[in-house]
């Protein structure tokens, strides 16, 4: 097996859709929940790919470089479709700090954390809370959700993001407590 | 309201405090201060582990990518085969 980390990987485009389409559907999809947009990037990496298969280096495997240019461009749709910071969200739904806490910081009593029941049985392989979580997630601001998707699926740097997404570094924290406090209260109102 | 007594009473604060904390970790005062505040609260403490287990299965979804329910039509993809073949028999 040791030949492997010697010869560098290559590219089969004729196999290409046979070997990665479903593959690149579905993680497009699990990021931006719309098929058809999910669909035309499938089209769009395989041929992006084309035109830059001269410059594949065979450094990394052939799934991990046509995901990587998905991701790519997944990245440029949550940036055009989060409005910035100036202007306001367009779903009504998210709630601001006041509807969580008083002025004072206290927890206002009808958003009191409550425990789920589900905590310590195991809750990342319950297929159920993993379903009310995604719903939850879809009801987030499109900014929000960008920026939480950006930091918790794709791992990318809180610098990146704000330079991406053109987010200062105090409204980025704003905005990943605010996605948190929004997510887990859906998350406890539609699961107990 | 002296500095204990502040963040004793704010859970706004700690519960920002629980989040830097996933994310990028605590400077010493922080994390003195949020322990401070979770010692005395309940409630935050439910948030904290909540909001922990949150962040993991939000990582799992993703990093998992799950195949098994999601597939393009055949025909979408017979037709994006095509294409495929005629961009490479251009070049």
């Amino acid at each position: 097996m040791s030949n492997q980390i010697l010869v560098p990987h290559t590219i089969n485009p004729h196999k290409w859709v046979d070997n990665y389409a479903d593959y690149l559907y579905a993680y497009a999809l699990s990021r931006i929940n719309d098929e058809e947009q999910a669909r035309d990037l499938v089209q769009e990496v395989f041929l992006a790919a084309l035109e830059k298969a001269d410059h594949f280096e065979g450094r990394s495997s052939e799934r991990t470089w046509l995901t990587a240019i998905l991701k790519n461009k997944i990245i440029d749709i949550y940036r055009k479709r989060s409005p910035g910071l100036n202007n306001k969200t367009s779903k009504t739904d998210d709630k601001t700090y006041d509807d969580f806490f008083y002025e004072d910081g206290h927890w206002r009593e009808e958003h009191w954390p409550k425990e789920l029941g589900v905590e310590d049985q195991d809750p990342l392989h319950n297929k159920e809370l993993n379903r009310v979580l995604q719903q939850c997630m879809q009801k987030l601001p499109a900014l929000w959700l960008a920026v939480f998707t950006m930091k918790h699926m794709e791992e990318e740097s809180s610098e990146n993001i704000c330079k991406q997404l053109k987010v200062t570094s105090a409204n980025f924290w704003v905005i990943i407590h605010r996605a948190k406090l929004n997510l887990r209260a859906c998350l406890q109102k539609n699961w107990i | 309201m002296g500095p204990i007594k502040k963040i004793q009473y704010n859970c706004r604060k700690a519960t920002l405090l629980i989040e830097k904390k996933l994310i990028s970790g605590l400077s010493i005062s922080e994390k003195v201060e949020l322990h401070i505040h979770l010692a005395g609260c309940l409630v935050c403490r439910v948030f904290e582990n909540q909001s922990g287990i949150i962040n993991k299965m939000v990582r799992q979804m993703f990093t998992d990518v799950d195949v098994s329910n999601v597939r393009l039509d055949d025909d979408f993809k017979q037709d994006l085969q095509h294409r495929i073949e005629d961009e490479l028999n251009k070049s």
